[in-house]
């Protein structure tokens, strides 16, 4: 049995910021909206929140930016209300396909889900997997937070500073007591903050950059005054609560302990760095008692999808790999659509404002949104500020020494860095692609995810960041997301398949 | 400038890695270069089954059982590198009728000496305990075998260098230099407008954007691109591509113990049919991921992603593997196989443009016959009489190039499309 479809003129992968904001836009240009998002709520990865079956009315607090979010969904909320927004949440787009041009150029585009992990064990009654055709594709698929591998950071305990976030959002608790906050960037601020204000004990957030590379970009921040605003509320926190916030600093190695050997972290040695990130001898110190450390080195936008569809990419400033599209947002794909940290990682008002646009874009008015030439200007600015906090936070330089042979680089096929230089000194490997093919890096449960930066970044070499090409190739999955073996054996065979009119009549 | 060589091989996949390896151990001078890195074509789009169980009666069967044996003794001290591994393989009949007939390809087999032993439901079950209830019975072939093919490539070129050969990667071939005339142009109709260029005298070289290199022997090893490099010698070897999907699995505790097909594979392999056929052919990893494959489909070099592809294997292989349904895939990837219009290889000098050599066109089965293949033209460029007798895989049977050139040289992919993700 094919999953029942599902058609409107367009389709929205993602109800973060950008997607909402995309949904909300595109409804009240008039055209009908599916919206898809693996998420049990709207929301996204900034505003997740609690179940609103256990808190009904959210209060927004430990969000920013929550205003913006109540505005949004009361116009999301209203469009479902007047049936020009399908909402699909805790489905999971396995895969994208543009359909074959039939009659005219507007062939569109086929999306097919599956339920997510989450979604198939709950009792809600939902009717499973989805087909979506839509004339118009609008992916806002996030970021989630990038990974360097350090000794030790394969133990439990160890997470994504953004994961730790999104824990407390969703549960409402903390995945711990004693945590260590480590990496880069201005990210790292809100994480640590809301574990102070849900009661946990910060001992140390460490800045591998330093603030006065952060001055120079002052002028450019300085235009976005919520920013302003937030850094002022942060340092609040941190005082109130006496988190140590170190710059310079990075942790060289998670300590474990356990039983059996270590099996889960319990400390960090520490270290002070250059400016490129090599480690000063003799300023070794070490935290203990820490039960979760977390890390974050920026965000990884999730392009799988805009991938599969070819679309023309480009390297931003902070070395991620981000979808090219023209001021209404559209990619080189006629048709399809990017907003949000997919076209550039900038923060949740950017992705709004983005959203905004490529949903007025997609709906297809030549008409821009309203009060243009404001929004562009905020945009802008926006913009700004964000390429002003990738240059203040990059991922230093000398990283790659900070490991030790044994270290663990992929988690899931356990890659040590000795094998991933073995491969590239002796068998040429030098990129994403070809150490994943000599050494099984990127190839398990999480295919890369996790892994792929860093994979790019050795296969590049000491010192040298990958290229466009290498990081494309650790970013493509042909599947988007697993897919259930028995879910793909009852996909109908008789189907006329609009993707797939290669496969019918004669190909000899 | 480039000192020539004695031998100059194009394509550093499984089978231009082997043909180098065997070569430079032979004392022979050996260039290698590939237009990118070592197993980027169809050599990292595939599986690395060795099996005899699959194959025709007669050369390619011989050329089989002789890989076979190369694998284990001349390449035996290298098992550990490329994760070589004798599980063996089972093939499963279902139906009454695919019982029978795998009963009569058994008793053929073990008639030419291939080691297969019958399995009633019992045994069956006891070397595969998950394996379907429908399941009539099946038979076992010890000999089966696997590799990983990208392990392979890269480590016969590193090998080959160890050994004194010079492995150039990033450097596509444009065309060939030829002695009496002057070098035939690097396009087609450059050395179409030349009309001598298919018999323009020796083929002394090529020509690269990173400069000519000289050679007594070119050898083609350029696997789906082989057609597309003997017309630029002015050579037909019709080389197609043939479609193939794989499924990958999320890692799971041991439940596939062997390479497991079902009866039917073996009427799929020798079929020329463009349609979409698929006969599952599952296996675990050490990894824990089961691989799921393959499909076989002529549709050119169509990169689209099918469903429908995808949908018959998931049904083929939970019909032999039932717990399969709630199994999740985490990945897929397709490569395009290889072959001539006579589903045999092409391997030897071709007498048409004399100092060129082909070894391509293995179609599915171009991992486990690449050991075989390399010794065997080492031996023919060392002017060896081979272990075995080549003629069956002359280049010449294609006979002349056709006046219009084959359709799906003008479809071929370019170098960045046709690169393929690499496999499980
Ligand atoms: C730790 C942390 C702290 C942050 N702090 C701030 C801050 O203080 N200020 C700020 O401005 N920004 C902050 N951000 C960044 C902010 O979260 C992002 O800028 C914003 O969420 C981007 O919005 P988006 O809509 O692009 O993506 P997201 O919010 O990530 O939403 C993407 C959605 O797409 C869904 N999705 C993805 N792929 C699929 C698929 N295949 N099928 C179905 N659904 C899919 C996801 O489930 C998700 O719901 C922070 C982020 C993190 C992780
Ligand atoms: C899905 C699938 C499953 C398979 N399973 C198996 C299996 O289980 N067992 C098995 O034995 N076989 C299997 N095969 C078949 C096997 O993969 C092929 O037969 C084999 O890889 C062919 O190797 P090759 O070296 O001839 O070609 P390739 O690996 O494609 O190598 C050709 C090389 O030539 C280079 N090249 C091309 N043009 C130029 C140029 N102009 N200049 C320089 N270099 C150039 C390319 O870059 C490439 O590296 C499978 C194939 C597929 C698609």
């Amino acid at each position: 049995m094919t999953p029942p479809i599902v058609s409107a003129d367009i389709a929205v992968v993602g109800a973060g910021p950008a997607g909402l904001a995309a949904a909300v836009a595109a409804a009240e240009s008039g055209a009908t909206v599916v919206l898809v998002d693996a998420g049990a709520q709207p929301g996204g990865q900034f505003w997740r929140h609690r179940p609103e079956t256990v808190v009904p009315v959210p209060d927004g607090q430990g969000h920013h930016g929550w205003k913006s979010y109540l505005d949004l969904r009361a116009r999301f909320d209203a469009a479902r209300h007047q049936g020009l927004i399908t909402y699909l949440p805790g489905l999971q787009v396995w895969m994208a396909q543009q359909n074959q041009p039939a009659q005219g150029d507007d062939a569109g585009f086929t999306l097919r889900t599956t339920p997510t992990v989450a979604e198939a064990a709950s009792d809600r009654s939902a009717a499973g997997a989805r087909t979506v055709v839509a004339r118009r594709l609008v992916l806002c698929t996030g970021g989630y937070d990038r990974q360097l591998p350090v000794p030790g950071w394969d133990l439990p305990g160890v997470m994504a500073a953004g994961g730790i976030q999104a824990f407390i959002k969703a549960n409402g608790i903390l995945p711990g007591k004693r945590f260590v906050i480590a990496g880069t960037g201005p990210f790292l601020l809100p994480v640590a903050a809301n574990i102070a204000e849900a009661g946990g004990k910060v001992l140390a957030v460490l800045e591998s950059s330093s603030p006065t590379t952060w001055l120079p970009h002052l002028r450019a921040a300085a235009g976005v005054p919520e920013k302003a605003l937030e850094g002022a509320e942060y340092a609040a926190v941190f005082a109130r609560h006496r988190i140590p916030y170190r710059t310079r600093s990075i942790v060289t190695e998670v300590l474990g302990s356990g039983s059996l050997g270590a099996d889960h972290a319990s400390g960090v040695r520490t270290a002070k760095v250059d400016a490129d990130g090599s480690v000063r001898p003799g300023t070794e110190r070490v935290y203990e008692d820490v039960d979760v450390v977390g890390f974050g080195w920026g965000f990884t936008p999730q392009m799988e999808l805009p991938l599969s569809f070819g679309v023309e990419t480009r390297l931003d400033t902070d070395g991620s790999l981000v979808g090219v599209v023209d001021e209404r947002q559209q990619s080189s794909v006629p048709g399809l659509y990017l907003a949000g940290e997919v076209t550039g990682v900038g923060g949740a008002t950017l992705a709004v404002l983005e959203g905004l646009a490529a949903g007025t874009a997609a709906a297809g008015g030549s008409a821009l949104p309203q009060k243009t030439a404001a929004s562009e200007k905020t945009t802008a600015r926006h913009r700004r500020f964000a390429e002003a906090m990738h240059r203040a936070h990059p991922v230093p330089p000398a990283w790659q020494d900070w490991l030790t042979p044994e270290t663990t680089v992929c988690r899931c096929e356990e890659v040590t860095a000795g094998e991933i230089t073995e491969a590239r000194e002796s068998l040429g490997a030098r990129d994403a692609r070809s150490l994943k093919s000599f050494t099984r890096a990127g190839m398990g449960w999480c295919q890369g995810r996790v892994c792929g930066f860093a994979s790019a970044c050795l296969g590049a070499g000491p010192g040298a960041s990958p290229t466009a090409e290498s990081l494309s190739s650790a970013a493509k999955r042909p599947l988007a997301a697993p897919v259930g073996i028995g879910e793909l054996a009852a996909l109908d065979a008789d189907y006329e398949d609009p993707t797939n009119s290669l496969l019918k009549g004669d190909r000899a | 400038m480039n000192q020539g060589s004695d031998v100059l091989v194009i394509g550093a996949g499984v089978i231009g890695a082997a043909t180098a390896y065997f070569a430079a151990r032979q004392g022979l001078s050996v260039t290698v270069i590939d237009k990118g890195l070592p197993a980027s074509g169809t050599s990292s789009a595939c599986e690395g089954n060795i099996l005899v169980s699959d194959k025709e009666l007669g050369p390619e069967l011989e050329l089989t059982r002789y890989s076979l044996g190369v694998w284990h003794q001349d390449l035996g001290e290298h098992k550990k590198l490329w994760e070589f591994e004798s599980k063996g393989g089972i093939i499963v009949a279902s139906r009454e009728s695919s019982l029978a007939s795998l009963n009569r390809v058994m008793a053929v087999q073990t008639g030419y000496g291939v080691a297969v032993e019958e399995l009633d439901q019992d045994a069956l079950r006891e070397a595969e305990p998950h394996i379907s209830r429908e399941a009539l019975g099946g038979a076992s072939y010890s000999e089966d075998c696997q590799v990983q093919p990208m392990l392979v490539a890269a480590h016969l070129v590193r090998l080959a260098t160890e050994a004194g050969a010079r492995f150039l990667a990033d450097t596509p071939v444009t065309g060939f230099l030829r002695s009496g005339s002057s070098s035939s142009g690097s396009s087609r109709s450059g050395s179409s407008s030349s009309g001598s260029a298919a018999n323009g005298g020796r083929v002394t070289g090529v020509k690269t954007p990173r400069g000519d290199f000289f050679a007594d022997a070119v050898v083609n090893c350029t696997g789906t691109w082989a057609g597309e490099l003997a017309a630029l010698a002015g050579v037909s070897v019709p080389v197609l591509p043939r479609r193939g999907f794989v499924m990958v699995t999320e890692p799971l505790p041991p439940m596939v113990h062997h390479k497991v097909y079902a009866a039917e594979y073996i009427d799929n392999v020798g079929s020329s049919d463009a349609g979409l056929q698929g006969s599952p052919v599952v296996e675990g990893t050490p990894s824990g991921t089961i691989l799921i494959g393959s499909t076989r489909e002529r549709v050119g070099f169509d990169r689209t992603v099918s469903t429908d592809a995808l949908s018959l294997l998931a049904r083929n292989s939970t019909a032999l593997f039932p717990f399969l349904k709630h199994v999740k895939a985490i990945r897929h990837y397709h490569g395009f196989r290889p072959y001539c219009p006579d589903h045999l290889p092409v391997i030897g000098h071709d007498e048409r443009a004399p100092g060129l050599w082909h070894a391509a066109g293995h179609e599915g089965a171009g991992i486990g016959l690449s050991a075989g293949t390399g010794k065997l033209l080492a031996q023919a460029l060392l002017g060896q009489t081979p272990d075995l007798d080549l003629s069956p895989f002359a280049p010449a049977r294609f006979g002349e190039l056709p006046a219009s050139e084959p359709a799906h040289h003008s479809t071929s992919p370019q170098s960045a499309e046709h690169r393929e993700e690499a496999t499980a």
